[in-house]
């Protein structure tokens, strides 16, 4: 069942469960934190209103530049605000930001010590009919190997709200994953959310496998998680919200009583989260564990549902993981 | 300025030069490596800026009013090392770790580790646009400090450097002096060879900004320059400071071999022996002091 203690939202296996896109968590984020603080700045390449960060623009016009299609120059300029006192959001897709500057933000940002926050939009292949070149799925993976960087993913726009104002608290580098598709409210505004703390979204007696997600997959995760407690397998769901810290403790944690594991993500499977999970795991308990994400494939163009069925990630290529990764327990 | 403080200047600039030759000794007995031309060309421009215009205190390189030079080609640091250096930022004797094993002195710069960086440098394209950031804060807090930036020609190649140009027009930045090392040298020999930039001039001005061009060894040019560059008010200036690479050490001088090679590494043709490069390096430039106090340089 879904924690109790967690607050999250009882409607989530309706039809009509209410979805919003996270990227509008960023909107409505980088807004409050604008009124909050006016050392907080914008930057944008062209994409104002697709990222929402057109909410920040409009209300804070002084504070806000924008480059034009010029993602290096808006990583790097971010990078000088950065380090003269002013909190600076980059916002872009995710193949562009922190893809196309990748370099520039190594250099300027994440070696530089700047006080910038990549926010990449459109990941993974939910961002559907646009196609591969705009479908993030490596981003995770360029952004987490930096080190001094902290790697955020939320799991909807609630979340994704708190997500943009966590980043704010820090000094270091923040990168931050959005994506474009309408998906459903997992949590609530009482949801509780902390950097570096897994939450176990899905709980049962006696389970077999600990089911880690990141991002919107995590509903999917859920779904499939409701599914096999119908069929008599119990499982834990955890939202891995932060990627980066990654508390090995809290790995452990989830993983002690289950000793099989199943990572769930809308990215490559190589360097992901799903990656972060068995370097960890690797290192204190190893643990069976199966990958669902992108095999190793680009994307194409379609709709998101097409998209997970076909690149098995929708909630029955989950279940089969599960099924697998319990075949492989000793 | 006077003839007194346009001589005091130069001995400064001497002076640099002095430290970069033993700062590129230093890196090439640690790690056989280091820049020599680019340094040496740009000397005369950071003695006019650190001990004229620069309005900085070694004692205190926090000062958030501080003037800031970002090094956008941080491949010569070894000039800006020796500046600092000479201000009072650290010890002179601390140049010989250049480019050494856990020196501050990092092969390209890296801010926080050495006091009066001001940025991370070295992967070409990329200072111009942090300049431009610190302008944007600074104007944002109301502040009046100059920001500089010293570019390179080369390094003008990258995409990065005009996505800035355009941006630092469009914004009308007041108050951010480029300064560019336009030497003529890079790796892979000439810059008009490699892929040529002129006309150069125009560029900039089609992007809105005011263009000065002088001989960047000259002085009296420089001190002129950046003083008209002050008070340009309603647009970015680009100083084009045409350079010597190698300048003031015959055997270097024009020779984009000496672009990334420290002297006493190789022996090369036209040069001395590599035992001996570093006394004739440093032989030169105590002639030239002597010429500067008599008036004759």
């Amino acid at each position: 069942m879904l924690n109790p203690n967690l607050k999250l939202n009882t409607k989530l296996f309706d039809v009509d469960v209410e979805k919003k896109p996270t990227r509008a968590g960023f909107g409505t984020g980088l807004l409050a934190l604008g009124k909050k603080d006016k050392n907080v700045v914008g930057l944008c390449a062209d994409l104002t209103e697709s990222t929402q960060m057109n909410l920040f623009a409009d209300a804070f016009p002084e504070r806000f530049f924008q480059v034009g299609v010029a993602e290096q120059n808006m990583a790097a300029v971010a990078a000088g605000l950065g380090v003269t006192g002013k909190t600076a959001f980059i916002s872009s897709y995710a193949t562009f930001s922190p893809g196309k500057n990748w370099e520039t933000i190594r250099t300027t940002i994440v070696y530089n010590k700047a006080n910038v926050k990549i926010a990449g939009h459109h990941s993974g292949i939910m961002t559907g009919p646009d196609g591969a070149t705009h479908q993030a799925t490596e981003d995770i993976a360029i952004t987490r190997c930096w080190p001094g960087i902290e790697v955020y993913v939320p799991c909807d726009a609630i979340e994704a709200e708190k997500a943009t104002i966590a980043s704010a608290k820090t000094q270091k580098p923040v990168y931050l994953r959005y994506s474009r598709d309408k998906t459903p409210l997992i949590t609530t505004a009482d949801t509780p959310f902390e950097v570096g703390k897994l939450q176990d979204f899905w709980v049962s007696e006696n389970p077999q496998v600990t089911i880690f997600a990141t991002g919107y997959m995590l509903y999917y995760a859920l779904v499939a998680a409701k599914e096999l407690e119908d069929e008599g397998i119990n499982t834990i769901a955890v939202n891995v919200a932060t990627i980066k810290p990654l508390d090995s403790n809290e790995v452990l944690k989830f993983t002690n009583q289950t000793s099989a594991v199943v990572t769930v993500e809308d990215h490559q499977i190589t360097g992901g989260m799903g990656s972060a999970i068995a370097e960890s795991l690797a290192k204190t308990n190893p643990l069976p564990i199966e990958f669902v994400g992108m095999q190793d494939v680009f994307g194409e163009t379609g709709t998101p549902a097409q998209l997970l069925k076909k690149y098995k990630m929708n909630p029955e290529a989950i279940k089969e993981a599960v099924k697998r990764v319990i075949r492989r327990k000793r | 300025m006077n003839s007194n403080q346009l001589k005091d200047l130069k001995l400064k600039a001497n002076e640099i030069r002095r430290l970069i030759i033993e700062a590129l000794d230093g890196a090439n007995h640690n790690t056989g490596s280091g820049h020599t031309g680019g340094p040496l060309g740009m000397a005369d421009v950071f003695a006019a800026l650190y001990f004229n215009f620069m309005k900085h205190d070694p004692q205190n390189p926090d000062d958030p009013d501080r003037d800031r030079l970002l090094l956008s080609n941080g491949h010569i640091c070894a000039v800006l090392y020796s500046s600092l250096a000479l201000s009072g930022y650290f010890p002179t004797s601390e140049l010989k770790t250049f480019r050494g094993f856990e020196t501050r002195l990092q092969g390209h710069p890296h801010r926080g580790v050495l006091p009066g960086l001001e940025n991370t440098s070295g992967p070409l394209g990329e200072g111009l646009s942090q300049a431009i950031g610190i302008a944007l804060a600074r104007d944002i807090d109301k502040k009046t400090y100059t920001v500089y930036c010293a570019t390179s020609d080369g390094e003008h190649q990258e995409g990065n450097i005009w996505e800035a140009v355009m941006l630092a027009g469009k914004l009308k930045i007041n108050n951010l002096i480029q300064i560019i090392d336009f030497n003529n040298i890079q790796i892979d020999g000439p810059v008009d060879k490699t892929m040529p930039l002129e006309p150069f001039r125009a560029k900039y001005e089609s992007f809105n900004w005011h263009v000065i061009d002088i001989d960047g060894n000259d002085m009296k040019e420089i001190v002129d320059a950046i003083s008209q560059a002050k008070e340009i008010k309603d647009k970015p200036v680009i100083i084009i400071a045409r350079t010597i690479p190698g300048k003031g050490v015959s055997f270097m001088e024009g020779d984009y071999r000496w672009h990334g090679m420290p002297p006493g590494l190789k022996d090369v043709s036209g040069a001395p022996p590599k035992d001996e490069q570093v006394a004739v390096a440093f032989k030169e430039i105590e002639e030239e002091r002597k010429k500067i106090i008599m008036g004759k340089a």
